[in-house]
C-alpha cells in the first residue's frame, strides 16, 4: 500500500502546482490505485471496435492491463489481463475474436465474460497431484471491471462506489458524447504516441485553451482556430471533466491580426498552403462548432477538428512516460469522398499532426527541466485565481485547476480551504 | 544478381535515388529531398499496426506535390518540434516492374534520431513501398508509402521518414 502523500500546496486554488507531482513515483502510485481505480469512469474502446461476439480488444486502465470483450450473448465485458494463476497477460494479440481465452503458459482457460472455467490437470492424473478439491474457479478469475456504454463509448469503473456514468459525465459530457455518436461510427485505425512525461502534463495540455493558438501555430497561420473565434471553455459542476470549444468562421482577419500583432513566433498572413485541403470544413454538426474537444476525467478525449475526429486515451506507463492512443473514426454512413477528406484531415491530429505534434514536445522539456525540482511550483493564473468557473473565452487555465481540485479530492490531499 | 526483367541501368537509377534519399533527409536538404518526387505524386506514412488491420488511417499523407511542400514549409516556418538529427539506414532494394512504365521497390529502412547533445535512439524501422519512373538513367519517386513497423511514436513525428 503506498503511504499516505503530503502535499505543501502554496494555495487553496491550484494556482500553484508543485512540479514535484509530475515526478515522485509514489505520487504515481497512489494515482494508480486512486484516481485510475478510483470512483471514476474510464475510457475503454468504441464499441464499434468489437462488432461481433467473441471480438476482444486490450486497453489500458491507468496502467493496468485490461482486456474488453463482447460476448457470445453480446455482452461487453472488461477484466484485468492477468492469469490468476501466475499474472501471466491472458491475451497477447492487440485485438482478435475467440471463444475462449487461454493464458499460455499453463493453459488457464477464460471464457468471454472472463471467469476462470478450466484448469489443466485440475483433478490430477490418475488420483495424483492437481488441485486442492476446494479450489474455487469462481472466486480466483481476474478482476473485473464494472461496463457501461453511452452511446457506442465505452467505459469501466474498477470502484463500487462510482457514481452512475450520465451523472459523472454531466449534462455536457453527455451531450458532446451524443453530439460525436449521433449515428453510427466506423473506425478508420489508430495512433500511438509515447511520451517521455508525466501523464498529468498531458491531462493538463488538453485543458489548457491558452496554449492552443500559440504553441501549435498552424492553427493561427493558417486561420483554423484562433483565441479570436468565439469559443470558451465549460466545465461539468465538479470542474473535473473540461470543453474547448470554437465557432467556424466568427472572427475576422483584421480582428486576428490585432490580437496577435507583436506577440513574438506568431505570424499570419506570412504563407498560405499550396493545397488547402487540409483547412477544407464540412459542416456537419447542427450547432456550428469546427474545434470541439471536450476532455473526460481522467483519460478520454473526444476531438474534432474540422472533419477529422478522433478519441484520445491517456495510458501512463511509468511516472515519466505515457502513451497517447487515438483512434481516428468517421461514419458508416460516410461515401468514398468523405472518408478520403476525413483521411487528409488526419494530417491536422495524431503524433505527426500539425495542430497535434508539439504537445509531446512541450511536455518532454517540462519534464526534463523540472526534474530536480522538489520546492517549486508551476503558475496557473491565466484567467485569474480563485473560483473554477465556465468562460466565454480561451485566454484562461482555469480548466487546469479545476483538474487539479479534482485529482486532489480522489488523492485525498486536498489542501486547507481548498476550492472545489 | 538482378532480378529477371530489371536492367542494370535500372537498379543503378533506383540505388541512386535511395542514397539520394537518405542523405537529403539527414543532411536536412528537405526542400531538395523533394525533387526527388516526380510531378504527379504522393508521400505516405502509415503503421504495419493500421495495414495489418487493413484501417485506412495515416500519420502523414501528401497527397500530391504541392502538400508535401506544404509539409515542409510548416516544418520550417511553422512546426515545433524535437531538435535532431535524423540518420536513415537503407537496406537493399527489392526491384520488380510495375504497372504503367512504373517500378515497383520495396527497402527496409532504419531511422536514428540523436538529439543536439550527441544522444541517439532508433526512432522508426519499418519498410519502403515505392513506385519508381526512371528516364534516362534518373530515377523519380511517384509514390512513397513508409510503412512503420514503429508504431509508437517516440516524441512526435516531424520530418519526413
Amino acid at each position: 500500500m503506498p503511504q499516505a502523500l503530503k502535499i505543501d500546496w502554496p494555495r487553496n486554488d491550484y494556482s500553484r502546482v508543485p512540479f514535484r507531482l509530475y515526478h515522485d513515483p509514489s505520487v504515481y502510485a497512489l494515482e494508480m490505485e486512486r484516481v485510475f481505480r478510483g470512483p471514476v469512469w474510464n475510457y475503454l474502446a468504441l464499441e464499434a471496435e468489437l462488432p461481433n461476439p467473441g471480438d476482444y480488444r486490450t486497453t489500458w486502465i491507468g496502467d493496468s492491463p485490461v482486456v474488453v470483450t463482447r460476448a457470445q450473448d453480446g455482452t461487453i465485458h472488461a477484466f484485468v489481463n492477468r492469469c490468476a494463476h501466475r499474472g501471466a497477460q491472458i491475451v497477447r494479440r492487440t485485438h482478435g475474436n475467440a471463444a475462449e481465452l487461454v493464458c499460455i503458459y499453463h493453459r488457464w482457460c477464460y471464457n468471454l465474460q472472463g471467469e476462470l472455467i478450466g484448469i489443466p490437470f485440475r483433478r490430477g492424473l490418475k488420483g495424483e497431484g492437481g488441485m486442492p478439491a476446494d479450489f474455487d474457479l469462481k472466486t480466483a478469475g481476474p478482476r473485473h471491471l464494472t461496463v457501461a456504454n453511452f452511446h457506442g463509448v465505452l467505459f469501466g469503473t474498477f470502484s463500487a462506489d462510482t457514481e452512475p456514468l450520465e451523472q459523472y459525465l454531466g449534462e455536457f459530457g453527455t451531450g458532446m458524447i451524443e453530439r460525436f455518436m449521433h449515428k453510427p461510427v466506423r473506425v478508420l485505425g489508430y495512433s500511438r504516441q509515447m511520451v517521455n512525461g508525466n501523464w498529468k502534463l498531458y491531462a493538463e495540455n488538453l485543458r489548457d485553451t491558452y496554449h492552443a493558438s500559440l504553441l501549435h501555430e498552424f492553427f493561427v497561420t493558417y486561420g483554423v482556430d484562433r483565441a479570436t473565434q468565439r469559443g470558451g471553455v465549460k466545465m461539468d459542476a465538479r470542474h473535473r471533466h473540461n470543453m474547448n470549444h470554437a465557432y467556424a468562421a466568427t472572427d475576422t482577419q483584421e480582428e486576428a491580426r490585432a490580437a496577435y500583432a507583436g506577440q513574438a513566433g506568431v505570424a499570419l498572413d506570412r504563407m498560405r498552403l499550396r493545397d488547402a485541403s487540409l483547412l477544407k470544413y464540412v459542416p456537419e454538426f447542427a450547432d456550428g462548432m469546427n474545434l470541439a474537444a471536450p476532455t473526460i476525467f481522467p483519460n478520454m478525449l473526444l476531438i474534432q477538428i474540422n472533419n477529422t475526429l478522433a478519441t484520445r486515451q491517456i495510458r501512463p506507463k511509468a511516472v515519466d512516460s505515457f502513451e497517447i492512443f487515438q483512434t481516428v473514426f468517421g461514419y458508416v454512413d460516410d461515401d468514398e469522398e468523405m472518408t478520403r477528406h476525413r483521411l487528409l484531415l488526419a494530417n491536422l491530429v495524431g503524433p505527426a499532426g500539425f495542430v497535434s505534434m508539439e504537445d509531446g514536445e512541450a511536455i518532454e522539456i517540462i519534464q526534463k527541466a523540472t526534474r530536480p525540482e522538489t520546492t517549486a511550483s508551476a503558475v496557473f493564473e491565466m484567467g485569474g485565481r480563485g473560483p473554477l468557473t465556465d468562460l466565454a473565452h480561451r485566454v484562461t487555465e482555469t480548466p487546469i485547476r479545476g483538474f487539479w481540485s479534482y485529482w486532489s479530492e480522489l488523492m485525498g490531499v486536498e489542501p486547507e480551504g481548498a476550492i472545489r | 544478381m538482378s532480378a529477371p526483367g530489371v536492367p542494370r541501368e535500372v537498379r543503378d537509377a533506383i540505388a541512386d535515388l535511395l542514397a539520394e534519399y537518405a542523405l537529403r533527409l539527414d543532411e536536412d536538404r528537405l526542400e531538395e529531398w523533394i525533387d526527388l518526387f516526380d510531378a504527379d505524386c504522393s508521400y505516405k506514412v502509415v503503421t504495419r499496426e493500421n495495414v495489418e488491420q487493413g484501417l485506412p488511417n495515416i500519420l502523414i499523407w501528401c497527397a500530391n506535390k504541392d502538400m508535401i511542400r506544404d509539409r515542409v514549409d510548416s516544418y520550417r516556418n511553422v512546426n515545433e518540434y524535437n531538435l535532431h538529427w535524423d540518420r536513415h539506414v537503407i537496406g537493399a532494394p527489392r526491384i520488380r516492374a510495375g504497372d504503367s512504365g512504373a517500378w515497383q521497390v520495396e527497402a527496409s529502412y532504419s531511422l536514428f534520431q540523436t538529439d543536439l547533445e550527441g544522444v541517439s535512439r532508433l526512432f522508426s524501422v519499418g519498410r519502403y513501398q515505392a513506385s519508381v519512373l526512371v528516364t534516362d538513367g534518373l530515377a523519380r519517386l511517384r509514390e512513397l508509402v513508409a510503412v512503420a513497423d514503429t508504431g509508437s511514436i517516440p516524441t512526435l513525428l516531424a520530418t519526413p521518414v
